[in-house]
């Protein structure tokens, strides 16, 4: 905008103060600058400006300018925001405005923040499963069924809602077991695609990807620049019929002795679960949630002093007969009833003992 | 020296620069045909400038209107670029480009469907038929996201086969290629930095794939991102490929004039497809009395006719502000000067009092958004503020059409999307460049790849070329007497903007030549301060020796070009000249200075020239021409 930046340009200019945060992983601080604005500018014209006049190095990330491509995301009078959708007619004209990095995310230097986070998590959400019997250019959908997918394609990838989260925003151990809204309405959008054939969208962003960690705050929606409707549209669903199937009472049954808070997962190809931010629970062993104690007294207990290196036994297969299968008449069986699915050594409720199950939030206390 | 000179070194089959929609086709391609494959990403996996394409992508997919069909599509391609067009390449796009569409729906795509839940398709400027497939108006983002997203299912594939996400796919994100590098007249690899720590990074590669976009940031109104400083075209320059048609630049002719701040952001074609209209400051509906002769037959006369056509297009003919880009530009351009123009020198596009409010935000709704928050304009109840902007390149590099391998002295090297140069000849039709990005995206990397299996030895990166670039890439940071790189971007973008811009004349083309050259000492004493991690004006100082080399050959093209064709218009030769339609313009460099030559243009194979009326081809071609199609047609009947 070489333009503008001269003082002849437009209208007279006024000089504004800017609190801008310069420094890197070691440290640094908000320093201060007197800065040209005109009228009609945004937070990121300014931030071009000083650039071209006071700071040239001041490291900031843009791209479109036009709020399409969610690269100048930075947190503005303490709020996360993208810079080039930040008109300057929203201040105060002598309010000082101050412009910092990202909080959630590691500083690179000055408002430039790493958020390799984000495209791991990308790279661990299940891409679209296409249907395996429609060829290209076969593909039928309705324009009522595409919609709901489309408003989270809308996602301009700012990482504003992951920053804003507050599972992560001071919470660095949450984020190996947490994926954030992004990724939510990620599985919300391909949970809904007409023709995706992985159907286990929803349990895996339950069981994979901490969708029960959020508990709809909705700061996320907030500041989301599409106005995606993040928790309304995505999580609540996703987590309602999360929930839908454990209010099926088969279901409920077995959750009730099998897994207590948290949903069946046998369509879950990968041993992760979710729940606590530790990543010894992804493997060795069998590190099962089960659950059976209501004895607040020994839940307290075994909460406090979980051994995440304790192996809950290993149940032993059901007995079956030669032929491979379940003994199926009590005539034949050398016992009174079908043998249990958990194994006959396992003795319901189990003893607190020998629970893994920890509340998300125990390590605040 | 020693201690600032890290360097790490990676080994590719295939490297791909550039990661918007023609990068990531390639490089999905390339990895697809089981090459170890590096993207280059000068900013974040995903924020492409492909991400600002709004209209949608051009394919003859026959959804809405079944008459449509790549011959139609081949046709209108030609005629928007004003017969310039490489014809292989415009054939090989329109006949190709439906199945690349599909595909992405294998990828994850969601279009908006037609009734009968196939993919929609909208009218667009220039074509003939409803052919765009659209996700509303953020059809870009739709194609990046969806190209990003294949990416990462096939690295989900190699870490359940190898391991490693990386193992055969790998994205550099925020990583800037500085240099080609040789072994002799073959490719053999790539230098450049870390963004982020400055830190420089070689690729050792037989096959490099350029796909870095345009070259737009040369101008003071443009829509293009940071990005868009021609590095590709000067690369491959670089290399001994060639560069054709450079002086054609699209400049598109309803970008946001007001606020200030966001001078240059475009506001989509398909504003006007849906029934937006352009009016002066007179209230007047001007673009009627704009309609060229060679359009006359397709236009509407009437506005009565015109807005007809919006309900039924197969009765009426179609209305004049969905003429090409270039003609519209002109226009506005021409009302401004007449003193007809809004306080801030555009005109006004009125789509408020076309349609209720909640059509529009229905059709138009990152649009109704953007002008919301931008500008806190309510299109829905007030017109637009609009003006030409600089937009897109349609010259290049010059490339084989249907391997995309650059020709001239290099091997190994391709390039495919806005950095190629023919497949759009004088005038890009709006909606062509997605469809381009996929069908040439698509062949690039894969003959990147089998060029790189056909080599029996692969080719030796150079010590001292790579001493030499590391030198170069460190020089401004060393000097700090010369000038501040902002300083002399906005020289730069002062001498393109007045004097290289959208109506051009011979004196101030000979002018700009003159002041680039001084621009030129200018730019090779820059100087930078700070350090080399994330210093935005030492990335800059680089970009610019690449785009002041690139607007060298637009200057130089333009100044040779005399005619006015597509988005090449010359004031003092306001006319197009058959002749001219036979004449490539060809860059080449030779040690550091631009040599421009003539070449001719492949001719037309007969079964795709007689796809045009005579009456048509009559406008274009010159006697002798003529009269060989005349000779044809009669051979035929």
């Amino acid at each position: 905008m070489a333009e503008q930046s001269s003082p002849t340009a437009g209208k007279a200019a006024a000089k504004r103060q800017f609190r801008i945060w310069r420094g890197d992983e070691n440290g640094g601080d908000l320093q201060d600058y007197m800065v040209e604005v005109n009228e009609g500018e945004v937070v990121l014209d300014v931030i071009h400006r000083l650039q071209a006049t006071d700071a040239p190095d001041l490291a900031c990330r843009w791209n479109c300018k036009a709020g399409k491509c969610g690269s100048c995301s930075m947190e503005i009078n303490g709020k996360p925001r993208l810079a080039c959708m930040t008109r300057m007619s929203t201040f105060e004209p002598d309010e000082t405005v101050s412009v910092t990095p990202l909080r959630t995310f590691p500083v690179i230097r000055d408002l430039v923040t790493d958020v390799s986070f984000n495209y791991e998590k990308a790279r661990e959400t299940p891409a679209f499963a296409p249907p395996a019997d429609v060829a290209p250019g076969d593909y039928r959908m309705q324009q009522v069924d595409v919609e709901r997918s489309q408003e989270f394609r809308k996602c301009i990838e700012c990482f504003l809602c992951q920053n804003v989260c507050h599972v992560i925003r001071d919470h660095e151990e949450n984020k190996p077991a947490f994926s954030g809204p992004r990724f939510f309405i990620r599985a919300a959008e391909l949970d809904m695609h007409p023709l995706d054939a992985r159907t286990d969208r929803k349990e895996y962003a339950q069981a994979e990807m901490g969708l029960g960690y959020c508990n709809i705050t909705k700061c996320c929606t907030e500041v989301c620049p599409e106005h995606i409707k993040i928790t309304d549209n995505g999580i609540i669903p996703m987590k309602e019929r999360v929930v839908d199937r454990r209010y099926d009472p088969l279901v409920w049954l077995g959750s009730k002795i099998f897994r207590r808070g948290e949903t069946p997962q046998s369509s879950v190809t990968s041993a992760r679960a979710a729940g606590p931010a530790t990543p010894s629970t992804s493997r060795g062993g069998v590190h099962s949630h089960a659950g059976g104690s209501h004895d607040p007294k020994a839940e307290a207990q075994a909460q406090s002093g979980v051994n995440w290196h304790r192996e809950v036994p290993h149940p032993t297969a059901p007995a079956v007969d030669e032929r491979g299968k379940l003994p199926l008449t009590e005539l034949t069986f050398d016992r009174a009833a079908a043998p249990s699915p958990f194994g006959d050594d396992v003795t319901f409720p189990l003893p607190p003992e020998h629970l893994n199950f920890a509340h998300p939030e125990q390590d605040k206390h | 020296m020693t201690t600032t000179t890290r360097i790490e070194r990676h080994h590719y089959d295939v490297v791909v620069i550039g990661a918007g929609g023609a990068g990531l086709r390639a490089a999905i391609e390339a990895r697809l045909a089981g090459k170890k494959t590096a993207i280059i990403s000068k900013s974040l996996f995903g924020k492409a400038h492909t991400v600002m394409a709004e209209g949608g992508a051009a394919a003859a997919m026959g959804n809405v209107n079944p008459r449509d069909n790549w011959q139609v599509h081949f046709r209108d391609t030609m005629r928007g670029g004003k017969f310039l067009n490489n014809f292989r390449m415009a054939e090989l796009h329109a006949k190709e480009s439906p199945q690349r569409i599909w595909e992405l729906e294998t990828y994850g795509a969601l279009f908006d469907r037609t009734k009968d839940g196939k993919i929609s398709q909208r009218n667009f400027g220039g074509h003939e038929y409803p052919r765009l497939a659209h996700v509303g108006d953020r059809t870009g983002l739709e194609l990046i996201r969806t190209l990003q997203q294949k990416i990462v299912s096939l690295q989900q594939e190699d870490k359940r086969e190898f391991g490693s996400y990386d193992a055969r796919i790998r994205v550099f994100a925020e990583t800037t290629i500085t240099e080609l590098l040789l072994d002799g007249d073959r490719v053999a690899g790539a230098f450049g930095y870390y963004r982020e720590s400055g830190e420089f990074i070689l690729f050792e590669a037989p096959a490099v794939v350029l796909a870095t976009g345009g070259v737009g940031r040369s101008y003071k109104v443009t829509s293009n991102s940071w990005e868009y400083t021609g590095d590709g075209h000067a690369l491959a320059l670089r290399a001994g490929a060639n560069l054709i048609n450079m002086e054609f630049l699209q400049f598109h002719p309803t970008g946001m004039v007001w606020p200030p701040s966001v001078k240059g952001i475009l506001v989509t074609e398909s504003v006007r497809g849906d029934g937006g209209v352009l009016r002066n400051s007179e209230g007047k509906r001007f673009m009627f009395d704009y309609v060229p002769d060679v359009f006359r037959k397709q236009y509407a006369e009437t506005e009565e006719e015109a807005d007809r056509w919006y309900t039924d297009p197969d009765n009426n003919r179609r209305p004049p502000e969905l003429l090409p880009r270039d003609e519209v530009a002109r226009a506005i351009n021409s009302e401004v000067k007449a003193g007809r123009g809004t306080p801030a020198g555009g005109v006004y596009l009125d789509i408020a009092s076309r349609l209720p409010a909640e059509e529009i935000r229905r059709r138009l709704p990152s649009m109704y958004h953007q002008f919301k928050e931008l500008a806190d304009v309510d299109i829905t109840k007030e017109p637009m503020e609009v003006g030409p902007t600089c937009h897109y390149v349609m010259g290049g590099v010059e490339v084989d059409p249907d391997t995309g391998a650059a020709i001239g002295h290099v091997q190994g090297l391709f390039a495919a999307g806005e950095v190629s140069g023919g497949m759009h000849g004088s005038n890009r039709l709006g909606g062509n460049s997605l469809s381009d990005l996929l069908v040439f995206g698509k062949r690039a990397g894969g003959h990147a790849a089998s060029y790189a299996d056909s080599l029996a030895s692969r080719p030796k990166v150079a010590v001292q070329a790579v001493e030499a670039a590391v030198e170069t890439a460190l020089a401004p940071l060393q000097r700090d007497t010369g000038e501040s790189p902002y300083t002399l971007q906005q020289d730069l973008q002062a001498v393109m903007g007045d004097l290289v811009g959208i109506i051009r004349r011979e004196h101030e083309l000979a002018d700009a030549l003159v002041r680039l050259a001084e621009l030129r000492e200018r730019v090779a004493k820059v100087s930078a301060a700070g350090g080399r991690r994330y210093n935005p004006g030492w990335h800059l100082a680089l970009d610019l020796r690449n785009m002041l080399l690139v607007s060298e050959c637009t200057a130089k093209a333009a100044l040779e070009r005399r005619e006015s064709r597509g988005g090449h218009t010359r004031e003092d030769y306001p006319t197009m000249d058959p002749q001219w339609r036979r004449v490539n313009l060809v860059c080449s460099l030779q040690g550091d200075t631009v040599r421009l030559e003539r070449k001719p243009l492949p001719k037309m194979r007969p079964e795709l020239i007689t796809l045009f009326d005579r009456s048509e081809l009559a406008k274009y071609l010159t006697d002798e021409e003529l009269a060989e199609f005349d000779a044809l047609a009669e051979k035929e009947s």
